[in-house]
Order: structure tokens, then C-alpha cells, then sequence
């Protein structure tokens, strides 16, 4: 039996020579810092939801009718008529904002540890044009079950375009293709969120990975293993702190994958709405362009950058600097290799300054979700009493966006100017043995 | 901590354990999205049996009603009608429908006249050899394609010709006698298509 | 451990987790404010749901579609044969497979209302199940009101309430009115007593959300069998690839 699969192996080399070498470089013979923690998970479980987006994404384009008049109830008739339809429907929305959980918790995990820096600043790239299309994806997806939220978030995102000077009016109209979002919209938002993003996800995910293999994976300890001793049980010449990704992180992975799936099938089964923040209740209402839900809120994992551009006023009579702000937050993302100047990676080894500004950051980011919610608007008058509601509201949102910014601007002045008091970084990987 | 020696049968064996609980999960996560092809409740309702009041349909006349898509003519057969029955059975290929058409009528519809009461015949209107749908030709006068026409029906599409029973004449391109679909009184002017007599209880 | 993680262990995480719960909490706490009364609905309650779907009917149907629901899914999902829901439950002639459409022309409706009355199959999805058991007990007389009802729930609603004769009248006890103010309603009371009970008309309002919590979703009834099972097999499948991992594992130190 055996023999048969060496005989189609010998068959495979002989016409394309580099596909055994190609698997075993990127598998059995791409040797990964031995310490990945938890942090770690995030990237596999990332590629697994992606997978899991398409399967499910492809059968419910089996039976979803991308037209205005059509689509609410098509939705419904997967829900209810087709066999096994909900569960596909449920494990697709759910997937959509686990895919988010994950994604922020991969990226959160490169900048604690400082996998954006040299030379991995490519792999950070291609990672924030992931999330820049994921985002995309995410918001036009959202609009094709044509509920009323579906609707009011097309109108509010697309109109946000609007504020641009001079050519504002005309991108928004060409953008939708009509006055309004419409059918004409939600055809090419269907084209766009089922064929062409996901062509442009793969393409950037594959490229993600083999940028990320070129220069082999950073750890917990911000410790460049490439640099230190060579050598380790498989291989002479490969560093001594590095184990065969295939058997030991496929392994490791297949584990964090079943408990990322028993929390995802928890959802999936007991709770898909989770509370209306995975599946909203305005979105059981079908889009009405005459009657606006009561809390216009983006999706949860939209939330922070929709606050800041609520936050930035308008002035000189253009509302365009919110809209500037909620790019800019995601363009400093993208800077972060640049307005870090430090040398060193990993927290584990910088100043009392960086991991108390990141945890400003991190609380700045959830604040301002809180804002993009509605949850401060709900929370304020409970806790405050009969106080002026956009008064509290824009102070506690300003200085969550001031922090958020204030991030980066602290990251560059504390490395820059050489504020930060690093600890030595060890040699070796440390592990927990 | 010390190096232990790598226990390879109890890899395998856990490898092993793991693909087959792994594949199992797989293939049973596979379901779903299989089943998720058959017939939906809509395309089920839409092919669900259909209740047809005879009141209106006067002797010699015929009624088409929809069934699972497909046109089901139900006719008010006169005796005059009936009589030419017998008259054509040497000139069909299968009178008895108990040859090449014995799958084309359920048991209770295997007599002369194809039908649970004589006069009223219930057709599925899809010609046997093509699947168009042939012309309702009742009248007992010679044809351009039979000078011998006892009534019945003639599909325009290759010139198949069937009697007023369904049931095919020979030397025309279709095989078999027009399909009579399950059907059944649910009083002496009502039938229901798609439901036989013995299920409906 | 080294010292890092355990300061990581035993402070970071705690902060972040206590904020996160605090955002979550004022989140829930939120949810539960709004005045709404707790409908207590059960969907696996099946005599409930069929109680229910009596009451919806009887005397809803009449105006409101269940546009997204069939009879015969009513029928399998709530233990009721196809005699029992075309006798007892089809009084819109349809057949048994098709969906629960009202007959009520909508332009009459809205010349009559002011606006067509709504397809109630998503009602609990959209409102949540509290709402509508709120909406369907703060029913009060209001001779200013083009049906001569109100609720406190959906101020001028248009709707008549079509229950009155299980709950009784209920008129509103206004607050005195502010300069420049409409008055607002202090509170309901029950001037004439209907055929149930406060507590009876409560449970068959209580009955009848639930019929339409399961119309909303009428998966809900059985996804959680589903769910057990998938839970108990990843639970075993991840407790394998677990020792598969320790197993491996042991030679990286």
C-alpha cells in the first residue's frame, strides 16, 4: 500500500520537482521557536474560520436571492425551509464575528510581543491589508440579509464618503449606484462580498504566510532564534531553539482548535444571537428606508472606529476629519513598525512605560467600542443621573480616542528619544520546564 | 524533563485515534451541507397534493390543473366517449396497459377505462416520447392525421397519437400510455392528485 | 512559571478581565432596564405553545400574517396532527403546506389604521419577547384615539386590542399634566373585569409570546438536541488531540 503512494510521489517529482521540497519547507522542515504560547493559537484558528466562511458561504449563495425585493425572505427560507439551512446560516454569522475575536487577539499578539519589527514588517503589512479587506467583507456580508440595520449601516457607512470635499455627493452615488442603497447596492455588494474579497483574502493570506516563512516566526520572548546557536535534534544546521512546525505545532494547533470549536458550537446551538450583538435584533426588521432603528449602531467589531468618528467634530464646514480620524486609526496600525523605534521585541523585555501605554491602549480600544455600542449612552444617565448625554459622552470618547492616538505618539517619543529602560534579552527561548 | 525515549506506539495509536474521531467529525460535519441539497419545505408544498372540485367541468369537457409542475387534464368522458374505447384496442400497443405501460397507471387505474369512476379520467398531459404536451382532440370526426379518429389526444411536436383513455396508438413515436397520476375521490365531486385512495383512508 | 507570567497571571489578566466585565455588565444591566415586564416564556413548553397558537388563531390572524411560517411546520413542531390544525387553527382556507397569510387586504387596513398591521413572524426576533408580553398587557381604553385604544408600550399603536374580552377594560390614571405638556399615563387599572383572571390572562398572554418566540425561531425547539451532542463529541475529540499533544510534546524541553 505503501508503495503506491511513493510510486505517485516519484511520479509527482519527476514532472514538478519543487512541490515535495515546497510542503516539507513550509511543514516539516520549517523549524518554529519551541515557547508559542496561547497567543499563538489565534493565526491557525484565523485560517480555520476563513475556511469555515467559505464552505458555509457557498451554500447559503445555494439559496440566498441577491435582490432587494428578495433577499430578506430568502434568508428566512434558509432559516426555516431549507434542510439544515439555519445551522449553515448560524455557523456562518457566527463565524463572522469569531473571525473578528480571533483576528484582534492575532494582531494584539504581534504587537505584544513585537512581531511587526525588522524584518517581519512585511508580514505586518500583509496582515493589515487582511484586516483592512476583512473589514470590507465583514460590512458588505452584513448587508446582504437586507434588514433594516443592513440597510441604515449601508447608508450611514456609504454616506461617510460623503463628507469628502468636492467629490463627496458624486463617490457616494457611484458607489451605491443609486440614490440610496438599493438593489443596485446590494447586486454588487453580493458580487463583490462572494467572488471578489474572498479571491483577494486568499491571495493576501497565502502571501502573508510565505512572507512570515521567509523570515521564520518571532516568540514570547522577542528572541530572533535564527540568530542564536544552530543546530537541534532534526536538523545540524537550523537554530537550537526551533522544533518541526509539522508534527509539533499541527499538534498543538488540532488542540486549540477543539476548543475554539466548543466555544463556537456553544454559540452556534445555544446561543446565536449571543444577546443581539452577533445577530441584531433591528435586523429581523426588513430594511425600510423610511423608518431609521432607534439605535443606529455599527456591528460590535466595528464599534471603536465608528466612536472615533463620532468623537472628532465637525468644523470649517466638513465633517470629513471624523471620517480622516477612523482611517487614521487603522493607518497607525499600519505605522507601527515606524513610531516603534525601540530594538527590543517582546514586552516580557520593555520599560514599566510601554506595557503600562499598551494596556492605556487596550483599555482605550474597548472604551471606545463601549461609545460605538451605545453602551456609554445607555450607562450615563444610570450612573451620572439627569446630565447632558453628549457632553459626558463626547469627554469620556475624546480621551479614549486622545489615548488610542496617544499610543503611538508615546510609543515613538519613549523609543525615539530613548525614555524606554529595556531588560536584556536572554539568549534562548525560555520555556516552562 | 530528563530525555525520554519516544514511545512511537503510543503516537501511533493516538494519531491514529485522533484522524478517526477527527474523520468521523469531519464526515458527520459533511452532513448537513449534503442534506441541505434535497427538496426544501417550499419545493415540498409546491409538490403537494392538490384538491379539484369537478362541479364545473360539464360532460365531454376537460379541466388542467397543475401538479408538481406538471399539467394533470381531468375530463368528464361522455358514454358516447366511452364507447369508443373498446372500438380502438386492436389499433393500440398496450389495451391493457399490462405490457410496456403496466408502470404507467397505479393498480386501481389498470382497468378499460384507466380511471376510478369511467367517466372521470385524471391524465398526466406529458406525451411518452419527448414531454410536450399533446392537444385534447375529443372530437369523434376523421382527423388530417387519423381518418379514423375516435377522439383523444395528438402531441403536435412528432405526431403521437393516444385514444380517449390515454392509452398510445401503435406506429406513433411514443413508447407508452399517458401517465395517470395517484389520485382520489374525496367525494363524488372532488379528487385530490397526488394522494391514492388507500392513504387518504 | 517565570515571575513575568506570573505577574501577568495574577494582575494583568484580572484588570483586563474585570474591565471587560464591567463594559459587559453595564451592557446586560442596560438591557434589562426599559420598564418591561419579564415574559417568563418557555418555548420547549410545548401545551404552552399550543396554547398559544389557539390564542394567535382565534384572535390574531384575522389582521396578521405568519408569513414565514407553514402549517404544517406549526403542526410537527407543536404535536398536533394535520386534522387538528386545519379544523382547529386554518380559518385563512389555505392549504396545509402553505404559509399562515391573514386575509386582511392591506389597503383596506391602512384606510382603516392608518397603516397595515404587521407580519408577526419576526416580532420577538425584533422586539424580543418581553416587549410583545409588555405590549400585550398595557392594552387601555382611549376615547382620543381614532380605534379607541391606546398602550403604553407603542404609544398610538393603531392597533384595537383584540383581547379585551380575556383581560377586561383597562383604562389609563393620567399624571397631572405639565404647562405645554401632553399628559402622561401614571398607571393602568383594570375598570371591568374580563372573562380570565389578571393572573390567567398574564399566563395566556405569557402562552401566547411564546408561539410567537417560537415562530420567530422555530429551530430553537430542537437545535439544542443538536448541540448537546456536538458539545459532548468536541469535549472527547479535544481531549484526545490533547494527549496527542502531550504525547508528542514530550520530547521538546
Amino acid at each position: 500500500m505503501a508503495n503506491v503512494f511513493t510510486n505517485i510521489g516519484d511520479w509527482v517529482t519527476e514532472r514538478a520537482p519543487n512541490m515535495m521540497p515546497a510542503y516539507r519547507k513550509h511543514m516539516t522542515e520549517y523549524y518554529a521557536p519551541k515557547n508559542f504560547n496561547l497567543w499563538y493559537y489565534f493565526g491557525s484558528l484565523a485560517l480555520l474560520v476563513l475556511v469555515n466562511q467559505i464552505v458555509t458561504g457557498i451554500f447559503l449563495t445555494m439559496n440566498y436571492n441577491p435582490s432587494a425585493a428578495g433577499a430578506f425572505d430568502s434568508v428566512q427560507y434558509i432559516m426555516r425551509d431549507v434542510e439544515w439551512g439555519w445551522l449553515i446560516r448560524y455557523m456562518h454569522s457566527t463565524g463572522a464575528s469569531l473571525f473578528f475575536v480571533v483576528v484582534f487577539l492575532h494582531m494584539f499578539r504581534g504587537m505584544m510581543y513585537g512581531s511587526y519589527k525588522k524584518p517581519r514588517e512585511l508580514v505586518w503589512l500583509l496582515g493589515m491589508l487582511i484586516f483592512l479587506v476583512l473589514m470590507a467583507e465583514a460590512f458588505m456580508g452584513y448587508v446582504l440579509p437586507w434588514g433594516n440595520m443592513s440597510f441604515w449601516g449601508a447608508k450611514v457607512i456609504v454616506s461617510l464618503f460623503g463628507t469628502i470635499p468636492v467629490i463627496g455627493g458624486q463617490l457616494v452615488e457611484w458607489i451605491m449606484g443609486d440614490f440610496l442603497p438599493a438593489d443596485a447596492t446590494l447586486n454588487r455588494f453580493f458580487a463583490l462580498h462572494v467572488i471578489a474579497l474572498p479571491i483577494v483574502l486568499l491571495l493576501l493570506v497565502v502571501l502573508h504566510i510565505a512572507a512570515l516563512h521567509e523570515v521564520g516566526s518571532n516568540n514570547p520572548d522577542g528572541v530572533e532564534i535564527k540568530k542564536g546557536p544552530k543546530g537541534n535534534r532534526w536538523d545540524a544546521l537550523k537554530p537550537a531553539d526551533g522544533i518541526p512546525f509539522h508534527p509539533y505545532y499541527t499538534v498543538k494547533d488540532l488542540v486549540g482548535v477543539g476548543f475554539f470549536l466548543l466555544i463556537a458550537a456553544f454559540i452556534i446551538f445555544f446561543a446565536p444571537t449571543f444577546g443581539g450583538w452577533f445577530l441584531e435584533h433591528d435586523n429581523s426588521i426588513m430594511a425600510n428606508n423610511l423608518v431609521t432603528p432607534a439605535e443606529i449602531k455599527p456591528v460590535w467589531y466595528f464599534t471603536p472606529f465608528y466612536a472615533i468618528v463620532r468623537m472628532i467634530p465637525s468644523f470649517a464646514g466638513t465633517a470629513v476629519w471624523g471620517v480622516l480620524a477612523m482611517f487614521g486609526a487603522i493607518a497607525v496600525l499600519f505605522l507601527l513598525p515606524w513610531f516603534d523605534r525601540g530594538k527590543v521585541k517582546s514586552i516580557r523585555h520593555r520599560g514599566t512605560g510601554y506595557k503600562v501605554a499598551l494596556g492605556l491602549f487596550v483599555l482605550s480600544f474597548f472604551g471606545l467600542g463601549a461609545v460605538g455600542a451605545g453602551i456609554t449612552a445607555e450607562v450615563i444617565p444610570e450612573w451620572f443621573g439627569d446630565v447632558d448625554l453628549t457632553t459626558y459622552e463626547n469627554a469620556f470618547g475624546r480621551l479614549m480616542t486622545l489615548i488610542y492616538f496617544g499610543f503611538f505618539a508615546f510609543l515613538w517619543a519613549y523609543t525615539h528619544f530613548g525614555w524606554e529602560k529595556t531588560k536584556p534579552v536572554p539568549e534562548r527561548v525560555t520555556t516552562h520546564d | 524533563m530528563a530525555n525520554e525515549v519516544v514511545d512511537h506506539g503510543r503516537r501511533r495509536f493516538l494519531t491514529a485515534t485522533t484522524a478517526v474521531v477527527g474523520g468521523l467529525g469531519i464526515v458527520s460535519a459533511a452532513v448537513p451541507f449534503i442534506k441541505s441539497w434535497e427538496p426544501s419545505a417550499r419545493a415540498k408544498a409546491a409538490g403537494a397534493p392538490v384538491t379539484q372540485s369537478l362541479a364545473k367541468i360539464e360532460a365531454g369537457q376537460m379541466l388542467a390543473v397543475s401538479w408538481r409542475s406538471l399539467p394533470v387534464f381531468v375530463i368528464n368522458r361522455t358514454p358516447a366517449q366511452l364507447a369508443t374505447l373498446p372500438a380502438v384496442d386492436s389499433r393500440l400497443v398496450d389495451p391493457k396497459s399490462d405490457g410496456a405501460s403496466a408502470a404507467q397507471q397505479p393498480k386501481y387505474a389498470q382497468n378499460e377505462t384507466r380511471s376510478i369512476k369511467p367517466e372521470w379520467l385524471v391524465i398526466v398531459g406529458i406525451c411518452t416520447h419527448l414531454g410536450c404536451v399533446p392537444n385534447f382532440v375529443p372530437e369523434i370526426k376523421p382527423e388530417p392525421f387519423d381518418p379514423n379518429w375516435k377522439g383523444g389526444f395528438y402531441c403536435p411536436c412528432h405526431h403521437s397519437r393516444y385514444d380517449l383513455a390515454g392509452r398510445v396508438f401503435s406506429g406513433v413515436p411514443a413508447p407508452k400510455n399517458l401517465e395517470v397520476p395517484p389520485y382520489h375521490f374525496i367525494d363524488d365531486k372532488t379528487i385530490q392528485i397526488g394522494v391514492d385512495p388507500k392513504e387518504a383512508g | 512559571m517565570t515571575k513575568r507570567q506570573l505577574l501577568m497571571k495574577r494582575y494583568i489578566f484580572p484588570v483586563a478581565l474585570a474591565f471587560g466585565l464591567i463594559v459587559g455588565s453595564a451592557s446586560a444591566q442596560a438591557a434589562e432596564e426599559g420598564g418591561l415586564l419579564p415574559a417568563g416564556t418557555n418555548v420547549q413548553d410545548q401545551a404552552s405553545l399550543q396554547r398559544g397558537a389557539k390564542l394567535f388563531f382565534n384572535y390574531c390572524v384575522g389582521c396578521h400574517s405568519l408569513k414565514y411560517m407553514r402549517y404544517s411546520r406549526i403542526a410537527s413542531d407543536l404535536g398536533l396532527s394535520e386534522q387538528e390544525v386545519m379544523q382547529n387553527l386554518n380559518f385563512t382556507g389555505a392549504r396545509f403546506e402553505d404559509p399562515v397569510v391573514s386575509h386582511m387586504p392591506a389597503d383596506l387596513a391602512t384606510k382603516w389604521f392608518g397603516k397595515a398591521p404587521p407580519d408577526l413572524s419576526l416580532e420577538v426576533s425584533a422586539k424580543t419577547a418581553d416587549w410583545v408580553y409588555t405590549y400585550l398587557n398595557t392594552f387601555y381604553l382611549d376615547p382620543h384615539s381614532p380605534v379607541g385604544w391606546n398602550n403604553t408600550t407603542l404609544p398610538n399603536a393603531a392597533m384595537p386590542f383584540p383581547l379585551w374580552e380575556l383581560q377586561g377594560l383597562q383604562t389609563a390614571e393620567m399624571k397631572p399634566a405639565k404647562p405645554g405638556e401632553d399628559p402622561a399615563v401614571e398607571k393602568l387599572v383594570l375598570s371591568q373585569p374580563g372573562k380570565l383572571t389578571p393572573a390567567q390572562y398574564q399566563q395566556a398572554t405569557r402562552d401566547l409570546t411564546s408561539f410567537l418566540e417560537y415562530a420567530s425561531e422555530p429551530v430553537a425547539l430542537e437545535r439544542h438536541h443538536y448541540g448537546i451532542w456536538v458539545l459532548l463529541f468536541l469535549a472527547f475529540f479535544t481531549l484526545l488531540a490533547a494527549m496527542l499533544k502531550k504525547e508528542y510534546w514530550k520530547d521538546v524541553h
